[in-house]
């Protein structure tokens, strides 16, 4: 365990260095805690997979008091029990139409488009964090042979419901974006929907399932090439 | 409700109150006026609360149309402001009649002006705030920017002293800029010939600056990692990507992210930062936490101290 300092008013607890599912429990217990504790002076929260970003008004506290809350609650976190949540299925159109990304990911892992296509949606996924985006849910974890690391200089624009691989992560672009990872398909499925309730088909703790579709049945489901 | 009518939108006006917090945890993003000194200022200037709405105006070229009379301020970038075709100052209040036609044109110095009313413009609050984010189509009036014939309403308002901010008070977006940076996040796997460039060297602004964050462009350094886990980004982070040139993340950054980070610039100097064009000359400085942290206290108190002129 160890807190780092991140900015002028937030510093960050990084409980491990891998995606864990024991880890990514204790997160989650210490931003319930730390959130009762520091109710007056906490600005925001961001829990990751193995980390925990505390912002905190610097108006009203400061990095000393900060880091001492941090200290009470981490030494009183129990072990850590994973809940299970619930399972959701995310349809998925894979093709080079869809999925721009998709060929050189195959040739770079020396598969076949239709391996990368099966080793992708054959395994269950946690959603480990949400973020970068409303409704940009962290899944893992791909499957070695087709993790794949970030583009050196991310594109401008990705599109909505672009399904996409970063090292060993997987995620659904719930909106269009810049972002450097690397496009195998597209889901139709809105993943951030701010009329709905509730407004993500997701949340942390739960399971993911990709399901491949055919192009017709992509655009029957209101998905747009 | 009446207020004001949109006559010509600008290149990019939004709506924007201080920003939006206690949403990360969904995604949601912090919004909010990039050069938030400008913002409270124009705040003051009509007597609001400082997170009262009002809007951001990029680059320029923004009509309004009063439909009430009340008061209103531009503070921020340098755009020629005009009340029906009079040359009128920033940086202070004005009484304005229904019928009265307010004109922004293009900016010669700074980037950003904020325009605020007496009250402020009663906007619906979504996830608690009014700030607009169009990359997530939140805030604002349907989560986008301004367009021609959009109706921002506000109540009527009868000044009764109009106030001017001292001119010593007020901002030059014309110096160079040099960034205090606070060591952090992953600092130490810059080794120390890296962060002697990084600290050393001058950058540029890039084209590509947006509200989520400002490219950097010059002696490119490196981390010992090529990712991280994702983890959470705060606001004036240092991502450096593995073509090595720094981005500054601002207000509408992404909420987690997987590039190293040598540290966070002030919100201060983020402010000045965002009033740049692409082209400026940009420098980072190290400090220590505790002197941000004593930087930022001391800028809150002499916000509170200076006191406004009365003009009128």
């Amino acid at each position: 365990m160890n807190v780092e300092i991140a900015g002028e008013n937030s510093l960050i607890i990084y409980f491990g260095e891998t995606t864990d599912p024991l880890v990514s429990a204790q997160v989650q217990q210490a931003a319930a805690r730390l959130e009762t504790v520091m109710a007056d002076t906490l600005i925001d929260m961001v829990p990751s997979y193995a980390s925990l970003l505390v912002i905190y008004d610097q108006f009203k506290t400061d990095h000393y008091a900060v880091r001492r809350h941090i200290r009470e609650t981490l030494t009183q976190l129990d072990d850590a029990e994973l809940q299970a949540g619930q399972i959701i299925t995310l349809p998925v159109y894979y093709s080079a139409e869809s999925g721009p990304d998709l060929e050189a990911l195959a040739e770079n892992a020396k598969l076949t488009v239709a391996e990368v296509i099966k080793i992708h949606s054959e395994m269950e996924y946690r959603v480990y964090a949400i973020g970068f985006a409303p409704g940009f849910a962290y899944l893992g974890e791909v499957d070695p042979r087709i993790a794949a690391a970030r583009l050196s200089t991310p594109r401008l624009k990705v599109p909505r419901g672009a399904v996409a691989i970063a090292d060993r992560q997987t995620a659904v672009y719930p909106a269009v974006s810049p972002g450097g990872w690397n496009l195998i398909g597209l889901c139709p499925t809105r993943m951030f929907n701010p009329e709905a309730d509730p407004t993500m088909p997701v949340q942390v703790g739960d399971r993911v399932r990709f399901s491949p579709i055919e192009r017709a049945e992509f655009l029957a489901l209101g998905g747009e090439l | 409700m009446s207020g004001f009518l949109v006559k010509q939108p600008g290149l990019l006006t939004l709506i924007q109150d201080a920003g939006r917090y206690g949403q990360h945890r969904i995604g949601l993003t912090t919004g909010g006026p990039l050069d938030g000194e400008a913002f409270k200022w124009a705040n003051r200037l009509c007597g609001n609360e400082l997170d009262a709405t009002g809007l951001e105006v990029s680059i320029g070229g923004l009509v309004l149309e009063a439909q009430v009379d009340t008061a209103l301020a531009v503070t921020g970038a340098d755009m020629p402001f005009k009340i029906n075709g009079q040359d009128v100052a920033r940086w202070c209040t004005h009484k304005v009649k229904a019928g009265d036609k307010i004109e922004l044109g293009f900016a010669t110095s700074g980037s950003r002006a904020y325009l605020t009313v007496a009250g402020g413009f009663n906007i619906g609050q979504s996830f608690s705030s009014t700030a607009t984010v169009t990359r997530e189509a939140v805030g604002g009036l349907s989560g986008d920017k301004l367009k021609q014939g959009d109706l921002l309403p506000c109540q009527a308002h009868r000044p009764t002293a109009l106030w001017a901010l001292p001119e010593s008070e007020q901002p030059d977006y014309n110096a160079d800029v040099t960034l205090r940076v606070i060591l952090g996040y992953q600092h130490r796997t810059f080794d120390s010939v890296q962060q002697r460039l990084f600290f050393s060297s001058e950058y540029v602004l890039s084209s590509r600056a947006d509200r989520m964050g400002f490219r950097l462009e010059g002696q490119p350094v490196k981390s010992q990692l090529n990712g991280i886990l994702s983890e959470g980004i705060c606001h004036g982070a240092i991502q450096i990507p593995a073509d090595g040139q720094p981005i500054v993340l601002l207000n509408d950054r992404q909420t987690i992210g997987g590039y190293p980070k040598i540290g966070s610039v002030v919100s201060r100097d983020t402010a000045q930062l965002s009033q740049r064009m692409p082209g400026a000359k940009i420098r980072f400085e190290e400090i220590s936490l505790e002197k941000a942290h004593n930087i930022n206290c001391l800028a809150q108190r002499r916000f509170i101290n200076t006191s406004l002129q009365q003009i009128a």
